[in-house]
């Protein structure tokens, strides 16, 4: 949705002054860099870092959150503002485990103790929490994990390892599954915990990524203990919590997707505006290059006004359907055809490795024009948009399943 | 690629596979950088002969054809072997065969079999895109000299070539197919500013900035302002071995990827039962017999009258940027999240595909030129 086809009232226009004077005040030139820079799903860490502070000084660390814990009491039309406001300002996308998955969960599960002590230090942007949830066994077959949690008096103890903890080297704190007893139904005999990261027993490796980041990682747990007022909800029972985590993490994904994927086919638009065809045109007067771009953002509109009314459905306190669930499959695909694209696009300059110099402080000097550095890593990273929270074919599993069955 | 190689090309595919599968394979081989893999790779190959493939007896070589070329090229693809054997010896070799002064070609090509000297061309600039009569750098003549100026990019090997293959312009407008020179520069000329680095597909390449270069007289190669059918028809030889390298990656993810779904275990039993993924398994299979037989169509072509032989190259660039490219895909998502990291071989094979796609021009300029060849 475009902000400029909201009808507006008074008050309305005047929230929406007050959001984009803040984005005009804090975004930084190096806070835009990193948003820029971003190859998969978010900034440089240390600038996501302060942008999570500033947000929590102006009183908006977590709007969405309800009011007793910081959030800040937006009616639905102010959060779609709020919403669009964002997406056209493009700030750092900060590291939302915490915030935006892991919160939910503790306001919901939690204990008071708990509450008290967790949720002020992520709206606080003190505490940064990584997601431990796949296995070198279980990926996208979540519940066939095996990291083992003993009881053992008022503790657990930890062993085995959990792999793709995206920023975990940034984290102070992970929540994560373990398996606390093998039941009749793999489902079962899992628990909710919440860990320290500088636990003795935890060591991180790094995993590179495909574009060249320290984007992952993997994580071993040798005899880690954890005290059980740190496990959230009831024992055996943390897959309702995982379940209802998914919720969150799948419902962000649309909004977020569907306004990345207008965001998106404009930059390839301008990368190919600032290219030649070589036969002394612009690439975009390119009939077949113009065509495939045609054709990807009309696919954009219709995925975008698609969202809209599953944005909207949500605000109105359904949880995300079938349909967000269809519409996902296709935006993910959208974007990683319109990331290719913008690679297509720039020709021989895709080719230069250039992770030195995509830093927000760069370590070396790019390679050509401005707008060749990066593409090639976003088109690389985001082929991981069709793996992170299940492949499409798993999706279209449980759609056919809904369809038929 | 399926073909009835002589016995001689079965020993040397044999050779090349054993080789790269011993010294080069993955884990070991993501722990070294690609420069040093590069040089270990091009000392074997220089001690197999395969460098002196292509060249004339009387400087060492063996003589060999397009396919030969085709078969070491799908060799070093499945091998995920970045050895720059296109720029030295299929490009840069090619100029000397073709038009190379036989002074100079005594003097460079046992130095390239021996593995002493590498070559590059810097043919590409900001404004050409895929179109290589696209030349804004210009060459004057004074005296007994040419003097280049101009800038080029993404000069694959020019890291470390001893000498570049430089087009210039010596008349014509802008992208005129008269008018476009080839000259021989030494990287020692005056002048000469090279920006290495290394390229997301393992090997490496250099911006260039031609400030005033001068450049001797007999180290023009070919005839002045003519040299644009030359360029093709080495080009259309560097085609071809490129998509052997990517049909013998495509064929390297074909084996990874059957062998890692018959083993991974999801929701109880092994990927290969999913029927979903089955059919993609057959998918990638039937592109690459389709990849393969395209290649060994356009290497056979190589020989011919240039528009026949331009044709079914760009057939072949067109179908196999393609293929490549929905294999590459499908075998990272086959793999999940370790298809994309930079650990497993998986990733690099899919990197290499990628990049192969723009090389020598994309799928739209060549089906473009396939038709217009058609008429």
């Amino acid at each position: 949705m475009d902000i400029d086809t909201l009808e507006l009232t008074a008050e309305e226009t005047a929230f929406r002054e007050k959001v984009r004077s803040f984005y005009a005040e804090h975004l930084t030139p190096p806070l835009r860099r990193a948003a820029e820079l971003t190859s998969w799903t978010f900034a440089e860490f240390e600038y996501g870092r302060q942008w999570q502070k500033i947000l929590y000084k102006a009183g908006w660390g977590a709007p969405h959150w309800p009011v007793e814990y910081g959030g800040a009491g937006f009616t639905p039309r102010q959060r779609l503002i709020w919403e669009l406001e964002t997406a056209r300002a493009r700030p750092p996308e900060v590291m939302r485990m915490g915030r935006d998955y892991a919160a939910p969960c503790i306001m919901r599960f939690g204990t008071d103790e708990q509450k008290q002590f967790f949720l002020p230090k992520i709206i606080a942007g003190e505490d940064w929490w990584a997601q431990g949830y796949s296995e070198p066994g279980a990926g996208s077959d979540l519940a066939s994990l095996k990291l083992s949690a003993v009881s053992d008096g008022d503790e657990y103890l930890l062993n085995g390892s959990k792999i793709w903890t995206t920023f975990a080297q940034h984290a102070n704190r992970i929540f994560m599954l373990a398996r606390t007893a093998n039941m009749e139904k793999k489902q079962q005999g899992i628990t909710f915990l919440l860990v320290d990261m500088n636990s003795p027993g935890i060591e991180v490796r790094p995993i590179i990524n495909i574009a060249g980041e320290h984007e992952f990682n993997e994580i071993f747990f040798t005899d880690v203990r954890v005290p059980k007022s740190r496990r959230l909800g009831q024992e055996h029972e943390g897959w309702a919590v995982a379940r209802y985590l998914l919720l969150f993490e799948h419902g962000a994904g649309i909004a977020r997707s569907a306004a990345e994927l207008k965001r998106r086919a404009g930059w390839v638009r301008e990368i190919a505006s600032l290219e030649q065809d070589g036969c002394g045109g612009a690439l975009l007067d390119d009939p077949d290059f113009s065509r495939k771009l045609g054709l990807l953002e009309i696919g954009v509109e219709a995925a975008d006004f698609a969202a809209d009314q599953v944005i909207i459905a949500a605000a109105a306190g359904s949880a995300p359907g079938f349909e967000a669930e269809l519409l996902n499959i296709r935006c993910r695909e959208l974007d990683q055809s319109l990331t290719e694209l913008a690679m297509e696009a720039i020709g021989y300059y895709a080719a230069p490795d250039q992770r030195e110099a995509r830093f927000v402080e760069p370590r070396t000097d790019a390679i050509g024009p401005p707008h060749v550095l990066t593409p090639t890593p976003i088109f690389f990273a985001q082929r991981g948009a069709t793996i992170a929270g299940g492949t499409p074919d798993i999706h279209r599993n449980n759609l056919a399943r809904h369809l038929l069955d | 690629m399926r073909y009835a190689w002589t016995e001689e090309q079965t020993l040397l595919r044999g050779a090349l596979e054993r080789l790269f599968a011993e010294r080069f394979s993955f884990p070991d081989r993501s722990k070294q950088p690609n420069q040093y893999v590069a040089q270990a790779a091009w000392r074997e190959l220089a001690q197999l002969g395969v460098l002196g493939l292509p060249f004339e007896e009387q400087f060492g070589g063996s003589e060999g054809g397009a396919l030969d070329t085709a078969l070491v090229m799908e060799a070093l693809g499945r091998g995920l072997v970045p050895a720059p054997y296109i720029p030295s010896i299929v490009i840069g070799g090619g100029f000397l065969r073709y038009a190379g002064p036989s002074a100079l070609k005594a003097e460079l090509i046992p130095r390239l079999i021996a593995g002493d000297l590498h070559l590059a061309l810097a043919f590409t600039e900001a404004q050409s895109r895929f179109n290589p009569a696209n030349v804004a750098t210009s060459a004057v003549r004074r005296g007994d000299r040419y003097i280049l100026s101009g800038q080029k990019i993404v000069a694959y090997n020019a890291p470390i070539a001893g000498f570049l293959f430089v087009t210039a312009r010596t008349g014509g407008a802008h992208t005129d197919l008269d008018g476009v020179s080839l000259f021989l520069v030494s990287v020692d000329a005056a002048g000469l500013e090279v920006r290495s680095y290394e390229t997301a597909d393992e090997y490496s390449a250099a911006d260039i900035r031609l400030n005033g270069v001068e450049v001797a007289v007999g180290h023009l190669i070919g005839e002045e302002g003519k040299a644009i059918d030359l360029i093709e028809r080495v080009l259309d030889e560097a085609i071809v071995a490129a998509c052997a390298e990517a049909v013998g990656a495509m064929a390297a993810l074909n084996a990874r990827c059957v062998e890692h779904v018959r083993t991974r275990v999801a929701f109880g039993q092994t990927l290969s039962k999913f029927q979903a993924l089955r059919h993609r398994i057959v998918d990638m299979h039937v592109a690459y017999e389709q990849a393969g037989a395209l290649t060994l169509k356009a290497a056979l072509s190589l020989s011919a009258a240039p528009a026949h032989r331009a044709r079914i190259v760009s057939a072949c660039k067109a179908q196999v940027c393609q293929e490549a490219a929905f294999v590459g895909k499908a075998a990272v998502q086959l793999h999940g999240a370790i298809g994309v990291t930079d650990e497993l071989d998986v990733g690099r094979y899919f990197k290499r595909i990628m990049l192969f796609q723009h090389v020598f021009g994309g799928a739209d300029y060549h089906l473009r030129r396939f038709l217009a060849l058609s008429r």
